[in-house]
């Protein structure tokens, strides 16, 4: 399965793109409308690129009211990602998205480094979420600080269905010519190529302490890039850098990945799942979103 | 929105410009003042530049070589690949009486293909030294002022004016003439809505110039 990672695409803009997707992952949306960041919001590296957004986005009213019924009309499942800074706004969030029926799972954004951190630890906000929704819910995680294993394990007792690795991790990019920061925030959320070995690791160490689904991104760019995602524990891969680039890459990166697999010997790129594990694979895959 | 890998027919130098050229492919050549974005070979992303000239063969850009990215791409040579998506964005709207086209530095990159839609109209085009302005010689009809003298000495009362330049110009064509039709700038990663990385002030909100611009009436901005 072939998503876009949230924030890295809007289907309203790009129908035709989503169209290629399994499933469209919206923007992260929060209690209120937010504006965003001041410009400049983006700057390339030479490993990846760096952005400030700042979860620009209408606020869940307007979001159900407006872009919720919009989207509706792709006919693609929904997945709304959510955003707040308490376990107060998450479990507010997931209420309202509750009563939409098109809406098929939830992303709880814990992640996002260009915010202020929510108030409550991952356990806290996910329980309140899973108090407040029956949907699928997926815990967004950055591999940024140490031990994302445990906190893994902690949404999941918390009642996190899955999980979605990673989010960005914190990047500086200064001007060459004055030594000045390039975001007007200073720093940003780097993604791209550089995140690939550390999305990975993060999905190998999650499925291993966890066996919960996950959504694997970070720069990935391939059929290969997915098909290892795969192996290291992911049954569903996100796509996000590689959209600004390539608008194709959904559809390019499934065939890659269908003729990836089969020159493996795989009849079915994920028969690939978890082999990275070897005899190790933990409790078996409980659902393959 | 259409992308294709089109093959480098030529590259030209104009002063410190490069005229890139490629063989059209199927891409629609758009409106004047739409863009396209380009991925330079080597670098994660793709970069917006104007549609310069288009025959029915080829589609040109001129590029300042200004970072790596517009460096890669005037580097590029005859036969080589070059993925480029579009035409993106809103150009100028034409239905306009008496153009004046007015344009600063690598900001006349439009006008040559704006030019011929509109039946030459005049310019107004400044420049940074005499080198650049060898530039104008892209553009019909053409008067042109080199620094210290500024374009908006050269602007004429009474003409639909169509611009393209820095943003210190553009502000002060703006206060001139509330009327004209303003091609801004913003650093861009995708081009189609995807990243919300262009984001400017329009009417006191933030949003996206890749699909509300990169032309905007001077009274929204
Ligand atoms: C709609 C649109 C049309 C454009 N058309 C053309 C064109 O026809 N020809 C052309 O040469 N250029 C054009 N540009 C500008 C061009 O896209 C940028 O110069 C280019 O992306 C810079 O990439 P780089 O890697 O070479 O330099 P970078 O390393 O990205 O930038 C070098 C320096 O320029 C500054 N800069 C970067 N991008 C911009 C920008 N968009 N506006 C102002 N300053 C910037 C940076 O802050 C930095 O100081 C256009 C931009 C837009 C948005
Ligand atoms: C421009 C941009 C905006 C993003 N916005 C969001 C967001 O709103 N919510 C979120 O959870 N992640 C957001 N992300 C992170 C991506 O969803 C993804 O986790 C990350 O970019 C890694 O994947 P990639 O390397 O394929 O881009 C954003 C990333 C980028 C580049
Ligand atoms: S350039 Fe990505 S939204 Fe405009």
């Amino acid at each position: 399965m072939i998503l876009n990672a949230s924030g890295c695409l809007d289907a309203l803009t790009a129908p035709e793109v989503a169209r290629e997707l399994d499933a469209f992952v919206t923007k992260t949306v929060t209690p209120q409308p937010r504006g965003g960041n001041e410009p400049v919001r983006i700057a390339e590296t030479e490993v990846g690129m760096l952005n400030s957004i700042g979860l620009a986005n209408p606020g869940i009213d307007s979001f159900r009211q407006d872009v919720l019924p919009r989207l509706a009309e792709l006919e693609l499942p929904i997945w709304v990602s959510v955003g707040g800074f308490s376990a107060d706004d998450y479990a507010d969030l997931c209420r309202h998205l509750d009563e939409e029926p098109v809406v098929e799972a939830v992303e709880l954004n814990l992640s996002c480094p260009n915010v202020a951190e929510p108030v409550g630890s991952v356990a806290e906000i996910v329980a309140a979420a899973r108090e407040a929704t029956s949907k699928k819910l997926y815990a967004k995680l950055s591999a940024a600080d140490g031990d994302v294993g445990s906190v893994a394990v902690a949404a999941a007792k918390a009642g996190a269905d899955g999980l979605s690795l990673v989010n960005t991790i914190r990047g500086l990019a200064l001007d060459p010519q004055t030594l000045a920061p390039t975001l007007s925030t200073a720093t940003g959320g780097l993604s791209g190529p550089a995140l690939r070995p550390i999305a990975l690791a993060a999905v190998f160490v999650c499925f291993e302490t966890t066996g919960l689904p996950i959504v694997g991104m970070g720069g990935v760019e391939t059929g290969r890039h997915a098909l290892q995602l795969i192996a290291a524990g992911a049954s569903v891969c996100a796509l996000g850098t590689i959209l600004f680039s390539d608008p194709e890459a959904p559809g390019r990166i499934r065939s890659e990945l269908t003729a990836e697999a089969e020159a493996l010997g795989f009849e079915n790129p994920l028969d690939a799942h978890a082999l990275a594990h070897g005899d190790k694979a933990p409790a078996p895959l409980r659902r393959v979103a | 929105m259409r992308r294709e890998a089109l093959i480098v027919a030529g590259v030209e130098r104009v002063g410190p410009y490069s005229l890139v050229s490629l063989k059209r492919g199927s891409l629609e050549s758009g409106v004047p003042g739409q863009f396209f974005m380009l991925s330079p070979p080597g670098r994660l992303l793709p970069r917006p530049m104007s549609l310069c000239l288009a025959t029915r063969r080829e589609l040109a850009f001129l590029i300042d070589p200004i970072g790596p990215g517009t460096r890669a791409l005037v580097e590029l040579v005859r036969g080589q690949a070059v993925d480029v998506l579009g035409p993106l964005g809103n150009g100028y709207r034409l239905d306009v009486k008496r153009p004046l086209l007015v344009g600063g530095g690598i900001g006349v990159a439009p006008f040559p293909y704006l030019s011929e839609r509109l039946g030459r109209p005049p310019a107004v085009l400044g420049f940074r030294t005499s080198e650049h302005a060898e530039a104008a010689a892209l553009v019909p009809n053409a008067e042109v002022a080199v620094e210290p003298r500024l374009v908006t000495e050269l602007l004429r009362p009474r003409h639909d004016v169509l611009a393209c330049g820095p943003e210190p110009m553009l502000a002060a064509v703006a206060r001139l003439a509330p009327r004209s039709q303003l091609a801004w700038e913003a650093p861009m990663a995708c081009g189609y809505g995807a990243c919300y990385g262009c984001a400017v002030r329009i009417g006191g909100e933030l949003k996206r110039l890749c699909v509300d611009g990169p032309v905007l009436d001077a009274e929204a901005a």
